[in-house]
């Protein structure tokens, strides 16, 4: 095992009570550019910051070149050889890059060369971080990492903001990297940069690393399904899920959204959302849903692309301007939306008192009544009700959906609702989102939790990239379909489920001897997409 | 994204453009300074008989405020606050005063190096507490401040106690044409060996990085613990400065001076120093400082009620930081 550049095996990291690693090995030999993947919250983050000193690891061991290897900072992980490109800009924004070169005592001549090769040729060193655009500080890091000369170099999302010709650029780099003495550990939600740079995959799910896989053609699959896991069999204790609300078809849609783009973020998306239906969204993390929602919302402004309420076009400059027209909101972040150290009672009322004339008396029995009916319909646990803080993380997000409830809701937009949470409350929420559409509301939800669509929707899109890559009737919408099309894969490549059990069953096993056993059988027909 | 490839792909600027963009940078100290200017101008046309002894009085005068606005500027530009520094300023004065008093001119030199080792002892305290029990800066100066207010009544309960000549020789008179006031080059000095060097060094870029941007600067390899007691060290230091230069200016020591804390914090505001961290340097606040003392000594030249004085003063600092923010603000829109 001495011929290993990094080692690390058994790596497991808690946060309170949430366990972000629980067993994590990640060998990578000299001169390999190495994957490690994951779903969201696989705990590719995790390992990146345990690598780099960021933050300590609670048991396992990594070795470096053979020698045990513990960073406490970012800094001594440096001078031990191990650098990261982490996904944002990792520059002080105040300082010009000459200064930012000589925090990390970075020699200017090897970066500038590098700056080259990755197709900046000039760069003003006298000019701000702040000043420079986002792709340019993603360049800036990358060669800054480059020009330190590391050992093992790891680039987490490094090319998911750059432009299509910047990030060829990057991957030529990358790719020149392969026997070298050094290596590259490259995180991407993009499977077509991961086949086109890197020799091996880790896949890492819930915490532990459940396989390693040679990036050939076709491991593909190997990968999605490894990462999946044993979801892949379909959830059989669900009944049949078409129509189980009617939706108003005849009249205008509740929400209509055509070609709504802000940033680079969010290119072109449109959808229509119905009375009565619960619309899901599925994503990569970053694929422009949060921007998306936001606009919706009221909190920004868009850049281009139409949003009509019941038909009419409106513009919202405000949140304020979103709720009067029936948009209401429920983020993922509690602390957003909640008065926290104000009563479960007020925080119900707000939304409906702050539409009580500015100077009037806000009618209290009349408020009591509706925060009343609001409690009992979310069964929330009222007992820890004088501070909403005090609450669970469940109950607070029965609150922030009571405010809305309380006062009649036309449309809801969910936005990761169930995010912490546990899972009998998650099913209430779920539960809650259907009774809402039957009673005639609008739903919009972005869940991360993709399995969990088939539980809420109607009907499921995805995004990918800042559009809409797929629309999926709900008895479709099984996790590995959503996140094929998450992937933006193409519909055809159906989800062989032989493989992907075969493949957990001898991840199981054996996690290094899996590079063998890949052998694609015929894939049994899966319920395809429709782009 | 094809537009911001564009920017990022931009020629060299031409070297003539070097100046412009220093001009850019220190947009807000120029626009300061043409302030002063004009303030000057003004008083001319206000007080005929402005002249050279009048500049050394302003100067004199001012000069502890500056140096309270340098140890405030330090500490804000990495990311804290300081409310601690006219108590600090306090303490250093009664010390010095009190053991200068009737001893001779070598043991005041003592006295005077002792004093500064002090303020960096007790500034560093205040660091550590901050890095330590991670409480708010803002609540730990502020207990600091009654401490070290205390302590200032504790050595000297009234004012009193002496000044050694060299000290009152450092802050009055003038240096070559009368139109210098010695007090001008001492804080030009003091500025000069202590803070110049330290940003031109990676330990003061990594004091504007943390204030800039706290995780990019630890990801950097900052030591961002040590680097904020630096921060309230170099802070105690300049405090303790303050505190000579007030000694030196009354000839006694102050357990109770003006509002040197809040003077402070209005004039970096007024000198273009961000308060959220990493943006202005030293110059700015001190030219603030000097139109602060200009308009108040304006205003008691033309016999203004004092109270109303500081309601004026109050304005003008709102409507200053307002214009700038404006203008900064539609040079970004444009």
């Amino acid at each position: 095992m001495t011929e290993l550049l990094l080692d690390a095996t058994a790596v497991a990291k808690r946060y309170g009570a949430v366990a972000a690693l629980r067993s994590a090995s990640l060998a990578v030999r000299p001169g390999e550019v190495h994957a490690l993947m994951g779903a969201n919250g696989a705990g590719k983050s995790t390992l990146v910051k345990i690598l780099t000193g960021v933050v300590p690891p609670d048991s396992g061991t990594i070795l470096v070149n053979g020698r045990p290897y513990l960073a406490r900072s970012p800094a001594e992980a440096r001078r031990a050889g191990v650098v990261s490109v982490y996904q944002e800009p990792s520059l002080v924004p105040d300082l010009d890059v000459a200064s930012n070169l000589r925090l990390t005592t970075t020699p200017v001549k090897p970066f500038l060369d590098w700056m080259e090769r990755l197709g900046i040729e000039r760069l003003d060193l006298r000019d701000l971080a702040r000043q420079l655009p986002l792709a340019t500080l993603r360049i800036i890091d990358l060669a800054r990492a480059l020009a330190s000369e590391p050992k093992v170099l790891l680039l987490d999302e490094m090319t998911a903001a750059l432009p299509a010709d910047l990030t060829e650029r990057v991957l030529d780099v990358i790719a020149s990297q392969r026997g070298s003495n050094r290596c590259v550990i490259f995180i991407s939600h993009r499977l077509i940069e991961i086949a086109a740079v890197c020799d091996r995959a880790t896949v890492l799910r819930e915490g532990s690393t459940v396989g390693v896989v040679d990036v050939t053609e076709g491991s593909d699959d190997r990968i999605v399904s490894l990462m999946l896991g044993a979801v892949v069999k379909k959830m059989a204790d669900r009944g049949p899920v078409a129509s189980r609300s009617t939706v108003a078809t005849d009249v205008a849609p509740r929400l209509a959204v055509r070609n709504l783009r802000a940033d680079a973020r969010l290119q072109d998306v449109s959808f229509e959302l119905r009375a009565g239906e619960v619309l899901g969204i599925a994503a990569l993390e970053g694929q422009g849903q949060d921007e998306l929602f936001d606009i919706l919302s009221g909190a920004t402004g868009r850049a281009g692309g139409e949003v009509l309420v019941d038909g009419a076009p409106l513009t919202f400059r405000h949140p304020a301007d979103a709720i009067r027209a029936g948009l209401v909101y429920v983020p993922a972040d509690r602390a957003e939306a909640l008065l926290m150290q104000r009563s479960v009672r007020e925080n119900i009322a707000l939304p409906w008192s702050a539409s009580v004339r500015s100077w009037g008396l806000i009618p209290q029995q009349d408020e009591r009544r509706r925060v009343a009916a609001a409690t009992a319909q979310l069964q929330i646990d009222i007992r820890a009700g004088s501070e909403v803080r005090r609450l669970s993380g469940g109950n607070q997000q029965k609150v922030t959906i009571a405010r809305w409830v309380a006062h009649g809701v036309r449309t809801l937009l969910c936005f990761d609702p169930t995010r912490g949470i546990d899972i009998g409350t998650k099913a209430q929420i779920y539960e809650l989102l259907r009774d809402l559409a039957a009673e005639g509301a609008a739903v919009l939800l972005y869940t991360s939790e993709l399995k969990e669509i088939q539980l809420a929707c109607d009907r499921a899109i995805v995004i990918f990239g800042g559009r809409v890559v797929a629309t999926i009737p709900i008895e479709d919408a099984d996790e590995p379909a959503l996140l094929r099309a998450a992937y933006d894969l193409p519909p055809d490549a159906a989800m062989p489920e032989e493989i992907a059990a075969a493949a957990v069953a001898e991840a199981a096993g054996a996690a290094d001897a899996a590079n063998a056993a890949a052998t694609p059988g015929s894939p049994p027909t899966q319920p395809g997409l429709s782009a | 994204m094809t537009a911001s490839v564009a920017t990022a792909r931009r020629p060299m600027r031409p070297s003539s453009d070097v100046a412009s963009r220093i001009l850019r940078r220190n947009g807000w100290s120029v626009g300061l300074f043409g302030l002063l200017v004009l303030f000057l101008a003004m008083t001319k046309a206000i007080q005929p008989t402005y002249g050279a002894s009048e500049l050394q009085d302003l100067a004199r005068g001012a000069l502890p405020l500056a140096l309270a606005a340098v140890a405030q500027t330090i500490v804000v530009v990495s990311g804290g606050i300081d409310l601690s520094v006219g108590p600090m300023m306090a303490l250093a004065s009664v010390t010095a005063a009190s053991l200068m008093q009737d001893q001779g001119e070598g043991f005041g030199v003592v006295v005077a190096v002792g004093v500064l080792a002090m303020g960096l002892a007790i500034g560093a305290i205040n660091g550590s507490l901050i890095v330590l029990t991670r409480v708010p800066d803002i609540v730990v100066t502020l207990a600091m401040s009654f401490v070290w207010a205390g302590c200032a009544l504790l050595v000297l309960d009234s004012p009193g106690g002496g000044a050694s000549t060299w000290l009152k020789g450092l802050v009055n008179g003038s240096v070559g044409s009368e139109w210098i006031p010695r007090a001008f080059i001492t804080l030009i000095v003091l500025v000069g060996i202590v803070w110049v060097p330290l940003r031109r060094s990676r330990t003061g870029i990594s004091l504007y990085a943390i204030g800039s941007d706290r995780l990019a600067a630890f990801r950097s390899g900052v030591p961002v613990g040590r680097m904020k007691i630096l921060a309230y060290a170099l802070t105690g230091l300049f405090s303790a400065l303050g505190g000579l230069a007030l000694t030196g200016y009354t000839g006694i020591g102050a357990p109770v001076p003006g509002n040197y804390t809040l003077l402070g914090i209005a004039a970096i505001v007024l000198g273009g120093v961000s308060l959220a961290g990493g943006r202005g340097g030293v110059v700015g606040p001190v030219i603030a400082v000097a139109i602060l003392s200009i308009i108040r000594s304006d205003l008691t030249f033309l016999n203004v009620n004092p109270n109303l004085a500081t309601v004026i003063q109050g304005l003008i600092l709102i409507g200053v930081v307002m214009l700038g923010s404006l203008l900064a603000l539609r040079r970004t829109r444009r």
